[in-house]
């Protein structure tokens, strides 16, 4: 526990771990909302997210090798996946939305091994980056840094999120996903096309996506077969926030990035991920008690 | 007309057969032609190394055709490599290295790239008593299985940074202090791999008693590792050892350069891999690159002359700077050549012994292998990035240039 005396005699160094661990989560935050979207409307649990995201990556690579700045990227990646979700949609995902889950689940982990090997062959095996250029903060007489580009994420993760629940109230696209999502065949009953919904949810969450892929290239390094981290982050998000609750996911993000940065400096890097798994079964038991002591009020 | 049908058809089958035997038989030498035999990853995550190899491996064999082939008996012969797709993955490896056996009747091995999948061809060599000479599978787990059949030109895995362990000590001894009082951390991926790396370093740092402040295994999933760099902030250590094939590298030395960590001594692996000087610049600075070779060395051989004649013809030939993993895949052909000319022979068992008793030196390095099968002649090299440049700074030996100890502080840059 000589780990927890440094954060007890230095308590900067927990400062540094929470700015750290809330920046972190904001990025996967991201990714989950999307995640979130497409299981609430369409019951797809969507294995291929995560390469998503690194094909994000690759798209805003592709304009700083270009000269453009990487920050160029976040919109531009946005737009170029949307229309990847859409073709992707009306080429497979349309066949599976309304059967099992099981179905949706071997789909897109077919479509995650085509997009890592399509990645592979155009973009090469290579770890890559993209430098923004922001420099770093130095805070509290240079103890605590935090880099610029976590902090432009912050406010990405901030807008998107802002939008989308605008987006959702106020438009009539986003009030007819709604309803899809509550209940599908009323929803076609009164008129709302279905099938446009899915493939707006399904471009919609590769677009949110793409622009978490634009700025992980910034703030860590991408290679083809590295999405599947960011599809078992999203899923375990969701999990923790469940369906429907843009606010729930960006906590349950937040939370966890923070707790694991914790967990990884008090415990050592190698229980990062195991501590995380942990703190979900945790989570989920609990989750579990309450529910039944509901359930139980009802009988 | 069924009948006649079924004649055909049997007749046809038995001469396709008749043909295959011969084919297994004949294969190993076609006519005046030795074939040797490889899986390389030409697609999936190892696509830019496999590359390298089969580089490697193509011009040994073009230089060494060119310079009239290998005598065997009274007869000249040339060289060929059969190569398949091992697609990065170690169960297709495996499949392919029992294919190149039983079906191409290959008998002499390279091997493929990347411990992982070199562990996964081993038994299958090992099984059917056919030599493997290879250079890009480094992990010690390989040479401690009694393996006979299995010969590795490069250093293994547990030497990569020990060294930098032993410079350290040097220099703490050089500015009159105790290298026991030396803080070390190390930070290493969580594969075997990268903990044979750890091993290495811990051993030495044991044998100068020195201190290990911080000891994090770096999770596979994640490509940050501000956790742990906010402990060398914390506890100030003299050295910081960081492994993780290319993503640890690139990872590393980014996250270094944006957090403004101070540490007088930072050695990683795989620098050339995550080309860091590429990325990052001036920020990749005084970083310490273990490598396996490098082109200023001054071994020499028959064939390629110098390491630096080895690099120009590789440039030549391929317009890009010979890698190490390049460099040991030519070393792997130079070996097989020259255990095929001292053993005089094709059988494999006299090649085995052949391969085993041999001491030569080549552009890569100088190869002699002890009895478990790897290289004990040639040390692993340090380089420091300096000014945008790899200068060779230990061993001491082979050194070109001074080590520029401690690191100049990133407010001095």
């Amino acid at each position: 526990m000589g780990n927890l005396e440094i954060l007890l005699q230095a308590p900067i160094f927990s400062v540094q771990l929470l700015i750290d661990g809330l920046l972190v989560g904001s990025i996967f935050a991201l990714a989950a909302y999307g995640m979130a979207l497409l299981w609430g409307v369409m019951n797809i649990i969507n294995i291929s997210q995560g390469d998503y995201v690194i094909l994000g990556g690759y798209v805003t690579l592709t304009l700083y090798n270009a000269g453009i700045h990487p920050l160029f990227g976040v919109p531009v990646a946005a737009v170029v996946l949307f229309f990847v979700g859409w073709a992707i949609y009306r080429m497979v995902i349309f066949r599976v939305v309304d059967r099992d889950l099981f179905i949706s689940i071997l789909a897109t982990f077919g479509i995650s091994i085509l997009l890592q090997q399509l990645m592979d062959q155009i973009f090469g095996a290579d770890i890559q980056s993209a430098e923004s250029g922001l420099g770093t903060l130095f805070l509290f007489d240079n103890q605590v840094t935090v880099g610029q580009i976590k902090l432009v994420a912050f406010a990405v993760v901030v807008v998107v999120g802002v939008a989308l629940v605008l987006f959702f109230k106020k438009s009539r696209m986003g009030q007819a996903i709604r309803a899809t999502a509550q209940n599908a065949r009323a929803a076609r009953l009164m008129g709302i096309n279905t099938d446009r919904v899915y493939a707006m949810t399904f471009a919609m969450n590769a677009a949110i996506c793409g622009a978490a892929g634009a700025l992980v290239v910034m703030t860590w390094v991408i290679q083809p077969f590295i999405g599947l981290a960011y599809t078992i982050r999203s899923f375990m998000i969701v999990v923790v926030a469940g369906l429907g609750n843009i606010a729930g996911v960006v906590a349950a993000a937040l939370g966890l990035g923070a707790a694991e940065q914790f967990a990884a400096f008090l415990l050592g890097a190698e229980f990062q991920i195991g501590f995380v798994f942990g703190l979900l079964v945790v989570i989920l038991l609990l989750r579990n008690m309450v529910l039944k002591r509901q359930r139980q009020v009802l009988k | 007309m069924l009948h006649y049908v079924k004649t055909i058809f049997v007749s046809c089958a038995t001469a396709a057969l008749a043909l295959a035997a011969f084919g297994v038989a004949q294969a190993k030498v076609e006519g005046d032609t030795i074939v040797l035999g490889a899986a390389l990853s030409f697609t999936g995550k190892y696509k830019t190394n496999g590359k390298h190899t089969k580089n490697g491996y193509d011009l040994a064999v073009k230089k060494v055709n060119e310079m009239g082939g290998i005598k065997v008996g009274d007869k000249n012969y040339q060289l060929k490599v059969v190569y398949y797709d091992d697609e990065s993955t170690p169960a297709r490896g495996a499949q392919l290295a029992e294919r190149l056996i039983k079906q191409d009747g290959v008998q002499y091995m390279l091997g493929p790239y990347s411990s992982g999948l070199t562990k996964a061809m081993a038994p299958v060599t090992e099984k059917y008593k056919i030599p493997m000479v290879e250079g890009n599978g480094a992990s010690r787990s390989l040479f401690n299985k009694g393996y006979k059949y299995l010969f590795a030109v490069l250093s293994t895995s547990e030497q990569y940074l020990a060294e930098a362990i032993n410079l350290a000590a040097e220099q703490a001894l050089a500015a009159g202090k105790d290298p026991a009082e030396l803080k070390l951390a190390v930070a290493v991926e969580n594969d075997p791999f990268s903990q044979d790396i750890r091993a290495g370093v811990l051993d030495d740092a044991q044998t100068h008693s020195m201190n290990v402040v911080i000891d994090d295994k770096l999770p596979k999933e994640l490509s940050d590792m501000t956790v742990t760099l906010t402990k060398v902030r914390a506890l100030k250590p003299d050295v910081l050892v960081v492994s993780g094939h290319s993503k640890g590298a690139a990872t590393a030395v980014r996250q270094m350069m944006e957090q403004k960590v101070e540490v007088p001594m930072f050695a990683i692996t795989h620098c050339e891999a995550a080309d860091v000087i590429g990325k990052f610049g001036a920020g990749a600075d005084y970083t310490l690159c273990a490598t396996q070779w490098a082109e200023t060395m001054t071994y020499k051989d028959d064939y390629f002359g110098s390491a630096s004649d080895y690099a120009k013809l590789f440039e030549k030939e391929y317009g890009y700077v010979p890698p190490y993993q390049a460099a040991e895949s030519t070393a792997s052909v130079l070996v097989w050549v020259d255990a095929l000319q001292r053993a005089n022979s094709f059988d494999t068992d006299k090649l085995r012994d052949a391969l085993a008793a041999t001491d030569m030196q080549t552009f890569y390095g100088n190869i002699k292998f002890d009895e478990t099968g790897k290289n004990i002649a040639k040390p692993m090299v340090l380089r420091q990035i300096q000014g945008g440049q790899y200068k060779v700074v230990a061993p001491t030996k082979w050194a070109s240039d001074k080590l520029i100890h401690p690191r100049p502080k990133w407010s001095e840059r």
